[in-house]
């Protein structure tokens, strides 16, 4: 059942990023990527470093997916410690990534840019629509908030696993559920990572 | 019940072990790496054939990454093969919806700065300098 959920949700996040391509195609210009993403935290303000600090929060994302990987490999051999070391790591990913993306977001809207409104000019300096700002807080926000559910579900297997009860279960099947739904949101993150800072 | 659920999870799980995990890791870092190559190249070209084809391969590249996460980390590849059906074959709608949608915007666009020079004259302005650190709804 988890792919089939898993399957309308790609179908979800594959229609917001069609509307946001759709949109894309019907727009004279539109702001460079490469001028809107350039900082880092702790950078001060003239920072020029685009993709360093995205790239980071791709690593961080696939590496927690390959912790998952584990989680749910040392769950084959019935080993409850093991588990119990790779999920904490899977959280602890997917913490630094959402700390990661709460630092993004605090920082665009201090540079002015929000739903409704885009303070960067397209990338041949013309006016640009907030459609870039919308579909960009949209979108980010919608898969933030699956990595959100995905720590909580990852903390629920961890006091389960911590518990014992998969061990009297006979079986580590739940945690390789709550490893598909992880990995679907690293996958997730693979199209919006690349629809909205690569190109 | 438990006797068939063990079974069916030593069934599920032929393929894998962890030698394989880090094999796939090391394959989506290289193509993660080579597309943040190709996305740094591209802010030195102007835009033109070059860059489409740039954008065309760092597509490709996102949908190999993609195959390797579910096909290796989400363990489809070693499923039943027609839970795969299932679920891959549905997805190719994506193809249509890609194409049609994409084509949509195209025309619109083109056909709006063809019949409504108001737009296309506007959308030749220069966007007016903001203030730093100012909030202004516009």
């Amino acid at each position: 059942m988890m792919w089939y959920f898993l399957m309308s949700d790609a179908f979800t996040f594959g229609a917001f990023l069609i509307a946001y391509g759709t949109t894309r195609f019907a727009t004279n210009g539109w702001p460079n990527p490469n001028e809107v993403f350039k900082t880092y935290p702790l950078s001060g303000e003239g920072a020029n470093a685009p993709l360093v600090f995205v790239s980071i929060m791709t690593f961080i994302l696939i590496v927690s997916s390959v912790t998952m990987v584990l989680a749910v490999h040392e769950g084959h051999n019935m080993n409850r410690k093991g588990v119990a070391k790779y999920m904490v790591l899977t959280i602890i990913g997917g913490l630094a990534f959402l700390s990661c993306q709460a630092w993004e977001w605090t920082h665009l809207f201090h540079e002015g840019a929000w739903w409704g409104r885009n303070p960067f000019p397209n990338a041949d300096g013309t006016i640009s629509t907030t459609n870039f700002t919308n579909f960009f807080f949209t979108i980010t926000g919608f898969h933030g908030f699956h990595v959100f559910s995905g720590v909580v579900i990852n903390i629920i297997m961890l006091i389960m696993v911590l518990k014992g009860v998969f061990d009297r279960r006979g079986h580590y099947l739940m945690i390789e559920k709550a490893g598909l739904y992880w990995h679907f949101v690293d996958l997730v993150w693979v199209f919006v990572f690349t629809c909205f800072y690569l190109i | 019940m438990d006797h068939t659920l063990e079974s069916l999870a030593a069934e599920q799980h032929a393929g894998g072990g962890v030698r394989e995990i880090w094999k796939v890791t090391i394959i989506l870092s290289v193509l993660t790496l080579v597309e943040l190559g190709l996305g740094i190249w591209m802010m030195y070209l102007d835009d033109g054939l070059g860059k489409h084809f740039i954008k065309g391969t760092i597509v490709i590249l996102m949908l190999a990454k993609a195959f390797y996460i579910v096909g290796y980390f989400m363990h489809l590849k070693h499923e039943v093969r027609n839970l795969i059906m299932t679920i891959v074959v549905p997805l190719f709608l994506f193809v249509w919806f890609i194409i049609a949608f994409l084509a949509d915007g195209n025309s619109f666009k083109n056909n709006k700065n063809q019949w409504d020079r108001n737009h296309q004259e506007r959308s030749k302005e220069p966007m007016p300098k903001h203030e730093e650190g100012t909030h202004s709804l516009e």
